[in-house]
């Protein structure tokens, strides 16, 4: 994978408080374009809060966000907004419009942005069904009807109608069971490769890590304590990290990725 | 895009952006194309800078059109331009079109049809709530200890001290209402007193009881719905169930019985607001006297224009409270449908208030009180 030295995301000196109690105190964090950075921490240090400061849904109380150039804290709407046309975020549960069929769910943000006759509008909405790999008859569905990974799909779907060029996730895999948490893994992977994508993935799935994650970054003590390749974060010295790393899920995680691994390379081979 | 004659075919030359800010452009372009008759159609994508889903989707279109007169083929596509043209092609959107509607009179029709068949289901599954209601009644009275006091007398606090101030004023105003209309009317005739006639018959029959009830549906009634209801989507009732309770007994017994209880206290300090009102008015509007007003109530009314309201009032809140309780029982484990049964338990509560206020005009009527 090619991997421009490129900024997508920078994050300054973040501070988030809630009634007087800091989550975030001076973070920083880079998330490179064309990579996939996991996101990991113990429940309260922020990670989704980081998620919904970073796309705007959070105003924190100090500290600077530069979104693909934009500054989303400082800056003028037109900037917010000509950066949130370029992102997608899939919630966790993905936040579809339970009123709307999957296909009008995916239209909603082209018939905000753009105007396009319909069929071409449907003809989109069918190739990012395609593309999520759902069946062509989950478009005309409602969103209740779908079955959990379904719906993530469906999400995911939407986060990228508007072909984004970062994607934000949040606990993806959460609630799914195994097998489909990791075909989600490998559409997310798929797709990040097929479109050039910057993901960023706020997740306590260790196979996710150890499946699609270029970098991670470990969120604890108010800041990013450590950031970079899964290798580089076994041998960190911070207890957290290491009961995270080196707990027995852990290990089960790294056991079955280097078996897929061996897998791969075994079935190259041959 | 442009279109070259060769020898031997034609040579088309993409360049540029195709991606979603050009795609209604594009289309249009593709729509124009005039087809070239030759048996071979270069597509030359080398120049092509930037692709996005929108863009191959319209290749695809593109492909798909000139693929019927011509043997299409690519040169110099590049492999990230060429996933995402595989991601695009043989998709379905006719899939995903709702399938088409009868016209409009079967499809009337058929949804009166579809209306009545629920409006019965409903009333029979309805009239099987009430019976589990009034078994688990009956099994509590049998062991009063069963009884969940402490729920009880909190919803009697939620549903009936704290709806004081909305009824009495709501009351009040009737009254006042009441006295000042009935007295422009009865002026006409020399009748002014009559105007105590008037308030006293209207507050204590029907309208004391009538508007307490509605107020009480609309507050209590739907604030049983969306309890339960949110319960339910917390799967809070099915552990109820699986700890060997029954949510009949937990959560609607002491909400109907706390509502049979305060809706006639309601109902009575209702029909105490709405005399004050009428007394107030009269004195204004009309000089009849605070005393005289109620020396005239005692010989306008009897005790049973009284205990026609008041013996009204525990069949209304426990028609309100089972309709709110079991609406809520109703929710599925969606949010969604919290709001819309929460909104059909008012509207069904007011509903079969009316209907019982009428069976019970025609009862008080056929016995003569």
């Amino acid at each position: 994978m090619s991997m421009t030295k490129d900024v997508a995301i920078r994050v300054r000196g973040l501070v988030n408080a809630f009634d007087g109690f800091k989550v975030h105190d001076g973070l920083d964090l880079d998330v490179m374009r064309g990579e996939v950075l996991g996101v990991v921490g113990g429940s309260g240090t922020g990670k989704s809060v980081l998620l919904r400061t970073i796309i705007g849904l959070n105003q924190p109380q100090a500290g600077s966000i530069d979104l693909l150039g934009s500054d989303m804290i400082g800056g003028d709407d037109a900037a917010r907004r000509n950066a949130r046309q370029r992102i997608g975020v899939l919630f966790q549960d993905g936040a579809l419009f339970s009123s709307l069929t999957v296909a009008q769910n995916i239209q909603v943000p082209l018939k905000e942005f753009y105007k396009l006759p319909d069929d071409l509008l449907q003809e989109i909405a069918a190739a990012k069904i395609r593309m999520v790999g759902l069946p062509d008859s989950a478009g005309g569905k409602i969103p209740s009807e779908l079955s959990g990974g379904m719906r993530k799909r469906a999400g995911l779907a939407r986060a990228l109608a508007l072909d984004p060029e970062v994607v934000f996730l949040d606990e993806p895999t959460a609630g799914l069971d195994p097998i489909g948490a990791a075909a989600f893994d490998t559409l997310v992977r798929d797709l990040q490769k097929a479109l050039g994508l910057t993901v960023f993935m706020v997740t306590h799935d260790l196979d996710s890590l150890y499946a699609i994650c270029d970098r991670i970054a470990v969120l604890a003590e108010k800041k990013v304590l450590a950031v970079g390749p899964l290798p580089s974060l076994l041998g960190h010295p911070h207890p957290w990290i290491q009961e995270y790393f080196h707990g027995p899920r852990a290990r089960a995680a790294a056991t079955t990725a280097e078996a897929a691994d061996a897998a791969g390379s075994a079935a190259k081979e041959s | 895009m442009s279109l070259q004659r060769e020898a031997g075919g034609a040579q088309l030359r993409l360049t540029g952006t195709w991606t979603l800010p050009e795609a209604a452009r594009l289309a249009r372009g593709i729509e124009a194309l005039s087809l070239p008759k030759g048996e071979r159609l270069g597509i030359e994508a080398g120049g092509l800078e930037r692709l996005d889903t929108a863009g191959a989707v319209l290749l695809n279109r593109l492909v798909g059109k000139l693929g019927k007169q011509a043997d299409v083929h690519w040169q110099n596509l590049k492999p990230e331009h060429q996933v995402l043209l595989d991601y695009v092609t043989n998709c379905n959107p006719a899939a995903a079109a709702p399938p088409p509607s009868d016209n409009g009179l079967v499809r009337f029709i058929s949804h009166l049809g579809w209306l009545a068949i629920f409006f019965l289901r409903e009333a029979r599954r309805f009239i099987a709530f009430i019976g589990r209601v009034v078994e688990a009644a009956v099994m509590t009275m049998l062991r009063p200890r069963r009884l969940r006091l402490t729920s009880t007398l909190f919803h009697m606090e939620q549903t009936g001290l704290n709806a004081l101030p909305i009824v009495g004023l709501i009351s009040f105003l009737i009254g006042v209402v009441m006295a000042y209309q009935g007295a422009d009317q009865l002026q006409q005739f020399g009748a002014e007193v009559f105007v105590v006639n008037l308030v006293a018959v209207s507050v204590l029959r029907e309208l004391g009881i009538l508007l307490t009830a509605i107020v009480v549906a609309g507050r209590s009634g739907s604030a049983f719905t969306a309890q339960i209801g949110s319960m339910k989507v917390n799967e809070e009732v099915d552990a109820i169930r699986t700890l060997g309770l029954d949510p009949i007994e937990v959560l609607v017994l002491p909400r109907v019985l706390a509502l049979m209880l305060t809706l006639p206290l309601l109902t009575f300090f209702a029909d105490i607001m709405g005399l004050l009102g009428g007394a107030l008015m009269a004195w204004v509007a009309l000089d009849i006297t605070p005393f005289l007003f109620f020396e005239r109530l005692h010989e306008a009314v009897t005790i049973w224009s009284f205990l026609v309201g008041m013996i009204k009032a525990p069949v209304f809140a426990a028609l309100i409270a089972m309709v709110g309780c079991y609406e809520g029982l109703r929710v599925k484990r969606d949010a969604e449908s919290v709001g819309r049964l929460t909104t059909r338990s008012v509207v069904q509560s007011i509903f079969l208030v009316i209907v019982a206020d009428a069976l019970f005009s025609i009862f008080f009527s056929a016995i003569g009180v």
